[in-house]
């Protein structure tokens, strides 16, 4: 293994844990919501700056990979890839701490009912697998995974853009949960762009194996561009 | 991380040239110094301090204190001058095999230090043919000569030369400019391995080089050492302008 390639593995192992520790992020943030658990949405807020660190290490280690070796081609576009998704990690590891910070601003626990009418749990099964597989196919360099992230991202926007008329039914049903109504509703704009981030972070993994961009291109040319 | 090699106020006259500028530097041990500047800067002078190559220039004054394992070695008495070399090896620019068999360039240094013991000079020429990464290309071909190898293989050669007598320095001169891309990458992974048990001095003018293979990096302009440190920060936020000029090709 030369030099540069154990820099590249190391690069690649951090950008992993990373990913684990954002996933785990979001997987508390849920369970912290379904069980009303204050001290597991503490943990979350806490562990964003875990999060943060990462991403500046990942920057630094880019930044001397660029320096010292120059890397072209695959390996070039492993650090430009490592570099984007780094940053996209760190935005979704904001979102599950500010997900988990709304927990900590209610003060009675989530009503089952308004959790299921408003969707918000299918959109945390939905981003948390779009984080699995995107993970697995950068792992695995299974770009044929990544592709499949692209439609995934329709069923957020969909409980997205259907959250106001649920959330407002939910508030007309239980009056007396209409602070946490409110949060659902915050908590569920700030959701649907974990699945954004994610279609970034497939566009990279696509970039790095293929060498294509699919950034701004059609979504149909994204899921077909084999 | 101690320092296996610490200069102190140097100062290196050639005749009336002023070669080297109160150069007070510490080497790190078992670490890879790359020392960089434009040609005539002292980089190849000052790492000729550490053998006392320079003693075979006429005129050459040197004031200061070269300390290696805390000893000055220019206060060393000269029947101790021996052995000093045999403890800094050096590999130079061109790779200088001599002419000789593979198996006989690697076993000269143990000959001429009056090694007889044939198992045991059997047995260091493959260890260190093994360490050079060269072992699995000249193997079923010692006794050729060692002219018939590749220009890269020349110089792994030379490098394996140079471990045979077990140094705990190595100073390299430039050793990779005769080579072509893929002998260097091999030159430059060897450099790597060998670190963990040696000290490694490293002369180039090849900037990315200097990236690649170091821990450190020193840089001289016109006899003096502008700046050294980590060669990642000297890479990627050097302290001195004259040092970020010359690693951006922006000099002069």
């Amino acid at each position: 293994m030369t030099h540069l390639d154990s820099e590249l593995t190391m690069l690649k192992a951090d950008i992993i844990d990373m990913w684990r520790l954002v996933l785990n992020q979001m997987e508390k943030g849920r369970d912290a919501l379904t069980n009303f658990d204050r001290d597991l949405a503490e943990e979350v807020v806490e562990n964003e700056k875990r999060v943060n660190s990462y991403e500046l290490k990942i920057d630094k280690d880019c930044e001397n990979i660029f320096a010292l070796f120059q890397p072209v081609a695959t390996d070039l576009r492993l650090v430009l890839a490592a570099l984007k998704i780094g940053n996209n990690l760190e935005r979704i590891g904001d979102i599950a701490a500010s997900v988990a910070d709304f927990v900590l601003d209610a003060d009675t626990d989530f009503n089952k009912d308004i959790l299921e009418h408003t969707k918000i749990l299918e959109m945390y099964a939905v981003a948390n697998e779009m984080m699995a597989d995107t993970l697995e196919a950068f792992d695995q360099e299974d770009t044929r995974l990544a592709r499949t992230i692209f439609k995934r991202d329709k069923i957020l926007d969909k409980i997205d853009e259907a959250a106001l008329d649920r959330v407002e039914e939910s508030i007309k049903n239980y009056p007396d949960q209409v602070r946490n109504c409110l949060l659902v509703l915050s908590m569920i704009r700030k959701l649907e762009r974990v699945g954004d981030q994610s279609k970034n972070i497939a566009e990279e993994i696509i970039f790095y194996f293929e060498a294509k961009v699919l950034k701004h291109k059609k979504k149909k040319k994204k899921e077909g561009d084999e | 991380m101690s320092n296996k090699i610490e200069t102190i106020d140097v100062n290196l006259h050639y005749g009336d040239f002023h070669a080297l500028k109160d150069i007070s530097l510490g080497i790190p041990e078992n670490s890879v110094t790359a020392l960089i500047g434009p040609s005539g800067c002292g980089k190849s002078t000052y790492l000729r301090l550490f053998n006392r190559m320079n003693d075979l220039i006429p005129e050459t004054r040197i004031t200061g204190k070269v300390l290696l394992d805390g000893e000055n070695i220019y206060k060393i008495k000269a029947n101790k001058i021996d052995a000093l070399r045999r403890n800094v090896g050096m590999v130079f620019q061109k790779p200088n095999p001599f002419p000789k068999s593979i198996f006989e360039n690697v076993a000269y240094g143990l000959r001429v230090n009056g090694i007889t013991d044939k198992s045991f000079i059997e047995g260091q020429v493959e260890k260190t043919l093994h360490q050079a990464a060269l072992w699995d290309e000249v193997k079923d071909k010692l006794k050729k000569s060692a002219f018939e190898l590749s220009g890269g293989q020349q110089q792994r050669l030379c490098i394996a030369r140079a471990l045979a007598i077990e140094p705990s320095i190595i100073l390299m001169d430039e050793p990779a400019s005769a080579l072509d891309p893929i002998s260097t990458g091999k030159i430059e992974d060897l450099i790597f391995e060998l670190k963990a048990q040696y000290t490694i001095v490293i002369v180039t003018h090849n900037m990315q080089q200097a990236g690649r293979v170091s821990d450190y990096t020193g840089f001289f302009y016109l006899g003096s050492l502008i700046e050294f440190g980590k060669t990642r920060k000297i890479f990627t936020n050097p302290s001195k302008q004259e040092t970020e000029n010359y690693i951006s090709g922006r000099f002069g």
